[in-house]
């Protein structure tokens, strides 16, 4: 309540003090009530009637982004006024409450670059809570689509290809498959190690949203850029941000023992001729997920290769090869000493 | 101020009392029948039913449920009159539904034709399957889903009356769960019927497991984060003709099972086999082995330990073994194989009036090339029978 009134007296504020408006800001009120608001603009994320967003959130990118169907991310934080992001020890970022993650989706060639869609991840007290936006025909506005929806979606991938897809925007439950930990909504995407911190320490933003950077962030590898790490590295920091938010011990692919953290041991739980546990025909009658030396018999590659559903890996989210993320994962295999027998 | 206090004492209530259950229909044929679905799934609240109405619902993404305490029910499983849900045209998702919240009730439809698994379950306590169809219409194929029904790493399930046919892996599959009962299902030509995998104290009976590859199989297996399995019992259930030739894709531990299984114990200790019909499974009523292949789990058990075996009914078995070195065996016997197969790894004891062979291979390290196949008698005192499984009331309060 305290924070209702507080935007109303600076609501009332902004109305005596004409011509002279503040920056504006996300609406704070929204982002911390209970409501599902059937339109984006209800959060102020972006200036009225345009995807194009205020100044007051903090733009960030990753080092190694999750592969989403080629589409170009553009993401945002918002920490509410007076509080700050705290980096934990073990590299996890700790946001206060009211705080907001927006990730949209754009491809260049498609509808003029404008996004798809705007997914919220807000903290709320109750929880994370994960809504998915679809951006209305007009692109003034994203309408809440919590069952989701398949989009037609044409484009161009890196290396010529073109592509014509019926793109998933995820349902609220399937963004929870992803970020999910013990059963409850947790952020992915912005861990210390995988933020381009020298990208958003240059934003006036940044003081005021995080505490303080860490003295030794760890960073994972550019998955696509060789400077940074080698292929081993760049295979492992790809396996993390594309299945790791699964495969951990408390992810929704638990129960399959392939555990695929940037920190697990490369042995048979990394899928290292582990045997296949609830593949079904995902093993493409293979018999390890990854076979050393051999990826055209590993199946994790099998999986990562195929659009079927009940094959493709990740279950959620991907209606298109990553032709070059496989290419990487299959030099890294290939390059695997084989073994004896 | 009178009103006023009325009026916040009442808005203080509809904010700390949950709103009364309520019953949403969602309507089989429309158009957007499946975004309506899901978002009927998002937005129920526990203790509501979700109502799925009659008619065959074509489905193109595979269905999630989150939110404990929920039913969802449909108008039956029978084509025609039913509430079918049909998968052929389906574009994602691992299965056709996926439950994650806790006290789920799910009855009265049926799933066809997913390309994945057909109702997963994972983390999902006090589940209840009930008068269920999960099936993969063209029989068993290749590419056929892997389990129909698969709750994982859940405590307390019930599978009731469920009939499932076609599955890849297994026609109903429990894996790295506790206090498990499954009953009064059908389960046929799936590879493996009814499979209980690394679970600790379940019990599967009176069920009918018939022409699948393997009828009912208690498996353990290693590398996964609940190894160990214990407890099982396998009593009252008709395992009959499992006579389909292997179709999973090679691989899967099922792929595995010979043609002609009964009933399948791998690793595991305490698990018990009783009171059931077991009959024209052409490798053997009952297989009791251990884990043969490499593994490097230090904590792995692999041989089945205190495996007991009584008062089974047997019809003929033993008369077309399908693993290697198998007819020639059954021809050097003049025929049949006893109904008993043991690759003489662990411990068992067989009380049922049959005969056992032993392929005398103590050590799963030893290639069952090395087997030297001869009768062995494993009659002897079993240990205290298992007290069984009890579910919570609430649990069977839904069945009844």
């Amino acid at each position: 309540m305290k924070r209702i009134a507080a935007a109303a007296a600076a609501a009332l504020l902004c109305a005596s003090m004409a011509g002279a408006l503040p920056e504006p800001t996300p609406n704070q009120a929204v982002i911390d009530g209970r409501e599902m608001p059937a339109k984006l603009s209800a959060f102020g994320i972006f200036r009225p009637g345009t995807s194009e967003p205020i100044d007051a959130l903090l733009p960030y990118t990753l080092r190694t982004p999750l592969f989403s169907d080629y589409a170009g991310k553009k993401r945002l934080i918002w920490v509410p006024p007076g509080e700050k992001a705290r980096v934990a020890a073990d590299g996890q970022i700790d946001f206060p409450l009211g705080s907001m993650i927006v990730k949209s989706f754009a491809w260049p060639d498609h509808n003029g670059g404008r996004p798809v869609e705007t997914r919220l991840l807000l903290h709320r007290a109750s929880g994370w809570t994960a809504l998915p936006y679809l951006w209305d025909a007009d692109g003034k506005d994203a309408t809440l689509a919590l069952a989701g929806r398949r989009v037609p979606v044409s484009f161009k991938s890196p290396g010529g290809d073109a592509h014509s897809i019926r793109y998933a925007v995820p349902n609220k439950n399937q963004c929870k498959e992803c970020h999910s930990k013990r059963g409850e909504i947790v952020p992915i995407g912005p861990k210390a190690a995988n933020i381009d911190f020298a990208a958003a320490l240059s934003r006036p933003e940044f003081a005021r949203f995080f505490a303080e950077l860490p003295a030794s962030a760890l960073s994972i590898p550019r998955w696509d850029d060789p400077a940074t790490g080698s292929i081993e590295e760049r295979a492992r920091a790809y396996l993390d941000v594309n299945c790791a938010h699964c495969h951990n011990p408390e992810g929704s692919a638990s129960n399959s023992g392939l555990f695929l953290r940037w920190s697990d041991p490369a042995g048979i739980n990394y899928g290292i001729r582990k045997r296949p546990t609830a593949a079904g025909r995902g093993s493409g009658g293979m018999e390890f997920a990854i076979r050393p030396g051999d990826p055209d018999n590993s199946f994790l590659i099998y999986r990562l290769e195929s659009l079927e559903a009940g094959i493709a890996m990740p279950e959620v989210g991907r209606s298109t090869v990553h032709k070059e993320g496989a290419a990487l994962l299959r030099q890294w295999i290939a390059e695997m000493p084989k073994d004896g027998h | 101020m009178q009103v006023h206090w009325v009026t916040f004492i009442a808005a203080v209530a509809a904010a700390t009392s949950p709103a009364a259950a309520k019953t949403i229909s969602v309507a089989a044929g429309a158009p957007d029948a499946n975004e309506k679905l899901q978002e009927a799934l998002i937005l129920a609240e526990p203790g509501d039913v979700v109502e799925l109405g009659a008619g065959t619902w074509t489905l193109t993404d595979g269905l999630s449920l989150d939110v404990d305490n929920v039913t969802l029910r449909g108008a039956g499983t029978k084509d025609g009159d039913g509430t079918i849900l049909d998968f052929s045209g389906q574009q994602g998702a691992g299965e056709g539904l996926l439950v994650t919240s806790d006290d789920v009730y799910l009855t009265n439809f049926a799933v066809l034709n997913t390309k994945g698994d057909g109702i997963k379950s994972k983390g999902a306590d006090r589940i209840v399957y009930h008068q269920l169809r999960v099936e993969w219409t063209a029989g068993p194929k290749e590419t056929n889903g892997a389990y129909g029904i698969y709750p994982v790493e859940s405590r307390d399930v019930l599978i009731d009356s469920v009939y499932v046919r076609g599955a890849s892996d297994a026609g109903i599959y429990v894996g790295q769960s506790k206090n498990i009962v499954v009953r009064d299902s059908i389960a046929m030509e799936n590879v493996a019927g009814i499979e209980i995998e690394n679970c600790y104290d379940a019990d599967v009976h009176d069920n009918i497991a018939t022409k699948n590859t393997g009828g009912i199989l208690v498996f353990d297996l290693p590398s996964l984060p609940q190894q160990g399995g214990h407890n099982v019992r396998v009593f009252d259930n008709v395992v009959s003709d499992n006579s389909t030739p292997n179709f999973a894709p090679k691989g899967n531990i099922v792929a595995s099972v010979p043609t002609g299984t009964g009933v399948l114990v791998m690793a595991n200790s305490r698990v018990e086999i009783f009171g059931n019909l077991l009959a024209d499974n052409g490798t053997a009523n009952v297989m009791i082995v251990g884990y043969r292949y490499p593994y490097e789990d230090e904590k792995y058990q692999p041989l089945p330990k205190d495996i007991a075996v009584w008062d089974n009914q047997h019809g003929n078995a033993g008369f077309a073994p399908a693993f290697p070195g198998g007819a020639e065996i059954a021809a050097a016997m003049g025929g049949n194989i006893p109904p008993v197969l043991w690759d003489g790894a662990g411990s068992a004891i067989v009380n049922d009036e049959v005969g056992v062979l032993s392929l005398n291979l103590p050590d799963v390290g030893t290639p069952q090339s090395e087997a030297k196949p001869s009768p062995a008698d494993l009659k002897g005192d079993a240990s205290e029978p298992l007290a069984g499984v009890t579910l919570p009331a609430s649990m069977e309060a839904r069945v009844q």
